[in-house]
């Protein structure tokens, strides 16, 4: 039988507001436990939360970023469980009234094309704590500073047909609230976070099969590797008699395997209903306007931009606005290296490979974009060559200055004299005279290759500084002659 | 001193005829004589009480005195309040010292009110007669076999027997007019939003409201003016000016349009109650007070749509009491379920157990939209009901209890009877308008309570209604006579 792969997403993303949706506490990462868990984080007798207007902007920039509709008219609703590390016995969320509609992204497969995947809806809602297991001896401890941070829990159609394709569109998901900066796209900080919805039919057949869900899946790779387990997974149980069962199932990227969490029937009855402690979030035109007013460049549109404007190839377009980031970064670098296409190929080669093999980001990155923009700079005006930038780079890189720093103190300036250059070619010429008779004598195609001999000897003498293309010249001449 | 009302007070205190510490050492000393037998106060906060008293003294000397200031009131045990035990009548929050202090509370200070301490109720509000509370029943000063109403019932009490010039209380159902009625007091619960609901520990949010609780109309309208007021920490507090409540007292009634509730004058109401009501229709119509008759067609769907949306909001809003960061926790748990299930189960008393109960199946998948969300749309019939009452007439004069204080257990046992008390104040929670239970002429002794209900944010002239009555009756005057 030949099985079709169902999936959609659910992913919560954590909103980049300095304090949380419902209280004025700092959502920084890291502090130490409750320390910022104000009276309403703890959920005291009494409180009351107010909405954080900041966390709507964001959302309606969300919205209007995969053009979707945003509501005039949104309701908070209460979902009601315990559990130790929600303080409320209830989450404040959206259900049936949410603030972002439907609306559609773009993902492009491996093979270059495209393809439209629907987001159903967006909604915003708090976080919970964090339940602590290890250092109480038995007991469990609670930190609630993550206790009402802002999320964003965007809702896919059911529209993915493999787990590649539900990467690339959590991808996009990730590019576009990076891009409107509306989410720091933190993974290992739980920034961003997927739930995966996956069933199987038979190829052709219309309704969906049973679904099970992977909840909290905090990486690209392990979302690949949950989904594609699971298909096995439901598809062994069809083809072995059995039925697939709706519950939901727990990713463990140690064993490589997804493992039953709770079933259907021990589901939480979450008894929805609206808060009354917060009347219904009204959205007008206004403010939407004011919104769409700051909205950043989104990647679509730089991608084509890159292409237009500085003459990039597609793929070259593609990669540096992978990340807002990176193609902040090129930008600013181009600015000052005045040749985009060598700057790409800086960005998308020394400076990745770098920051590939020192595994820093690139928000991190030692060597400043008009620092790299100047090194650029200086390949241009010929002061050094493509290879002793190389050079140049990796001392920027250990932090022993700029470019011009660099190319005074270690004296890498290319000589371009041509009086000194032709000094060195006699030199090398007069010191090999037996390769000299050979090259002469030797079948003109292979005399190219051979030349390459008297170059490198000529750039050792010069420790590399003699400018190539005018040692290559002067050498055709003279072994011409 | 102690029978005199707010504004009587406030002129003693500021000719020098009494200080504020010899008031308060004075109320201090009459809580300690008589609330053994009535049991108004959980928590009495002397030291507090005697620096405030100190405070304001020195307030009243520099000329910076307002009608607040010096004033002994007490505050419902659902307010939160900074330093101070908040119980909530619930063994859940026994010992619970909050670290905040509720926005009216902190308004009523700020006006330089005396604390004496925290009022009895039933627990979380839940309840008519104040035989719900953890801390033991409270007794109505008038008979001490009968109960003083509830929620509010300590507030009550207090009040009637001269144990504090005024106090707070809650109403999300009747919490604070049915115990006004049966203890003689003067109770106003505001319109929605009008007083903050930060720091007052939430019933039925979407009901709950803040209101006075004093021995004039005068006096509230006093209380009002200092706890009333938008609140940026709480979302649904009303974002409008506070009206000059006592400014507005002087107005004749003269023309103001009185509606009856036909629905609200015959089956279920109690004979003596009824003629009481009917004596305070004929001193407003002396007064010039002009009668019309209006109806309520939905207003008999008010309680069972309140017992539904309060207890619905109500499981939701007790989840936070689970043993995990304050409150009862229980001993030894063996996991979490455990921890849960013994924690809330000894924690809780039966009726807010009930509750719980009742707004968790009203709530639940496949039961929502025959419960919750029709009640939701019986509480917009009633509404528009009392829009097209309010078109034929100004203020509506009614009963505010079905009857005079009942005998402590004679309703403990049947809830629906109990349920039954709020009658005539629900569905002036479930429209979020203001409503106010006044003293009419006593039956067989007993204080009877006429309700008044205002448009939204009439208060003005709810309060000015009750005063011009009260100041050509003396009804209000009256005291129980063991405690004056």
């Amino acid at each position: 039988m030949q099985w079709e792969t169902v999936i959609g997403l659910e992913i919560h993303t954590q909103l980049a507001t300095r304090s949380k949706i419902f209280s004025g506490s700092s959502t920084a990462f890291g502090a130490e436990p409750n320390t910022q868990a104000s009276l309403i984080d703890l959920g005291m007798p009494g409180v009351l939360p107010v909405l954080n207007k900041e966390a709507v902007r964001m959302a309606v920039r969300f919205g209007k970023a995969i053009g979707a509709q945003v509501a005039e008219r949104s309701v908070f609703a209460r979902k009601n469980y315990f559990y130790p590390d929600l303080p409320k016995g209830y989450q404040i969320s959206q259900y049936e009234l949410p603030v972002v509609g439907s609306g559609v992204v773009e993902i492009v497969l491996e093979d270059g094309s495209t393809r439209p995947v629907g987001v159903t809806r967006a909604h915003l809602e708090e976080d919970a704590g964090k339940s602590l297991h290890e250092d109480f001896h038995g007991m469990t401890g609670i930190d609630l500073n993550r206790a009402g941070t802002p999320l964003l829990e965007i809702v896919s159609e059911p529209d993915m047909r493999s787990a590649k394709e539900a990467v690339a569109y959590a991808k996009k998901i990730h590019q576009i609230v990076t891009y409107i900066g509306i989410c720091d796209g933190n993974m290992q900080e739980g920034s961003f976070r997927m739930d995966a919805n996956v069933s199987i039919r038979p190829k052709g057949q219309a309704e969906f099969g049973t679904r099970a869900e992977l909840k909290n899946i905090n990486s690209f790779r392990f979302l690949e590797k949950a989904i594609n387990f699971e298909v096995a997974r439901q598809i062994e149980v069809i083809e072995d008699g059995g039925k697939v069962v709706q519950e939901t199932r727990l990713y463990d990227a140690n064993k490589d395997e997804t493992r039953s969490m709770r079933s259907k029937e021990e589901a939480n009855d979450y008894r929805y209903f609206p808060d009354p402690d917060l009347l219904p979030l009204e959205i007008d035109a206004a403010f939407i306007a004011e919104v769409v007013e700051g909205m950043p460049e989104l990647p679509d549109a730089r991608r084509e931009r890159f292409e237009s404007e500085y003459g990039l190839s597609a793929y070259d377009a593609d990669v540096l606005t992978g990340s807002r980031i990176q193609a902040d970064y090129f930008e600013a670098a181009a600015r000052t290296g005045g040749d985009a296409k060598l700057t790409a190929n800086w960005v998308m080669g020394d400076l990745a490979a770098a920051l590939n093999k020192e595994g820093v980001d690139i928000a991190d990155c030692p060597v400043a974009a008009a620092d790299l923009g100047l090194l650029v700079a200086r390949i241009r005006d010929n002061t050094i060559s493509g290879k002793i930038a190389k050079d140049v780079f990796a001392a920027m890189w250990a932090g022993e200055g700029s470019a011009d720093q660099v190319i005074e103190a270690k004296g890498l300036k290319q000589i371009t004299d041509t009086g000194a250059i032709e000094a060195l070619v006699d030199e090398v010429l007069a010191a090999n005279s037996a390769q000299v008779e050979n090259y002469r004598s030797a079948d003109p195609d292979k005399q190219p290759k051979m030349l390459g001999f008297f170059v490198g000897q000529i750039m050792k003498r010069s420790q590399g500084k003699a400018n190539p293309q005018q040692v290559n010249e002067l050498l055709r001449r003279k072994l011409g002659g | 001193m102690h029978n005199k009302t707010i504004a009587e007070l406030s002129i003693a205190l500021r000719d020098g005829q009494v200080s504020s510490t010899e008031l308060t050492t004075q109320m201090l000393q009459r809580v300690k004589t008589h609330d053994a037998t009535l049991n108004s106060f959980v928590t009495v906060t002397e030291d507090l009480a005697l620096a405030q008293a100190r405070a304001a003294d020195e307030r009243i000397a520099a000329g910076a005195a307002g009608p607040l200031t010096g004033i002994p009131i007490a505050h419902k045990d659902i307010f939160c309040t900074l330093d101070v035990r908040t119980s909530c009548g619930s063994r859940m929050l026994e010992g619970f010292v909050s670290p905040y202090d509720a926005t009216v509370v902190a308004n009523l200070q700020r006006a330089g009110a005396v604390m004496l301490g925290k009022t009895n109720m039933d627990e979380f509000a839940m309840g008519s007669s104040n035989e719900t509370s953890y801390y033991g029943p409270v007794r109505n000063p008038w008979d001490t076999e009968t109960v003083p109403g509830g929620s509010s019932g300590g507030s009550a009490a207090a009040v009637a027997a001269r144990l504090c010039a005024a106090a707070t209380g809650t109403d999300t159902g009747g919490s604070i007019r049915q115990p006004a009625a049966l203890t003689g007091i003067t109770g106003l619960k505001p319109t929605y939003g009008r007083c903050s609901r930060w720091g007052m520990i939430a019933f039925a949010s979407s009901l709950d409201q803040a209101g006075p609780m004093t021995r004039s109309a005068e006096d509230a309208a006093l209380m009002l003016a200092a706890m009333a007021g938008f609140d940026e920490r709480d979302s649904t507090s009303a974002q409008r000016p506070v009206d000059d409540y006592v400014g507005a007292l002087g107005s004749p009634i003269k023309g103001v349009r009185i509606g009856i509730v036909k629905e609200f004058m015959g089956e279920g109401l109690d004979a003596g109650v009824g003629a009481s009501v009917s004596a305070a229709l004929d001193e407003l119509t002396r007064l010039g007070a002009e009668l019309v008759e209006v109806s309520l067609p939905n207003a008999g769907l008010s309680v069972p749509a309140y017992y539904v949306v309060a207890p619905a909001e109500c499981s939701s809003n007790l989840a936070r009491f689970d043993g995990v960061r304050y409150g009862h926790r229980c001993t030894d748990p063996k996991d979490l379920e455990d921890l849960y299930k013994r924690s809330r189960s000894e924690g809780f008393g039966a009726e807010v157990k009930r509750r719980i109960m009742i707004g968790t199946y009203a709530l639940s998948a496949g039961y929502y939209d025959a419960y919750y969300l029709k009640a939701q749309k019986v509480r917009q019939l009633i509404a528009d009901d009392f829009r097209r009452a309010f078109a034929a007439c100004d203020v509506i004069v009614g009963p505010t209890a079905p009857g005079t204080a009942f005998r402590l257990g004679e309703k403990a046992d049947d809830p629906v009877s109990m349920y039954l008390q709020d009658i005539y104040t629900i569905a002036v929670n479930l429209a979020g308008l203001p409503g106010m239970s006044i003293p009419a002429p006593a039956s067989d002794g007993m204080p009877v309570g006429l309700q008044l209900i205002g448009n939204y944010f009439d208060e003005a002239r709810l309060l000015n209604v009750a005063h011009q009555l009260q100041l050509a009756t003396d009804w209000h005057r009256q005291a129980p006579a063991d405690f004056v």
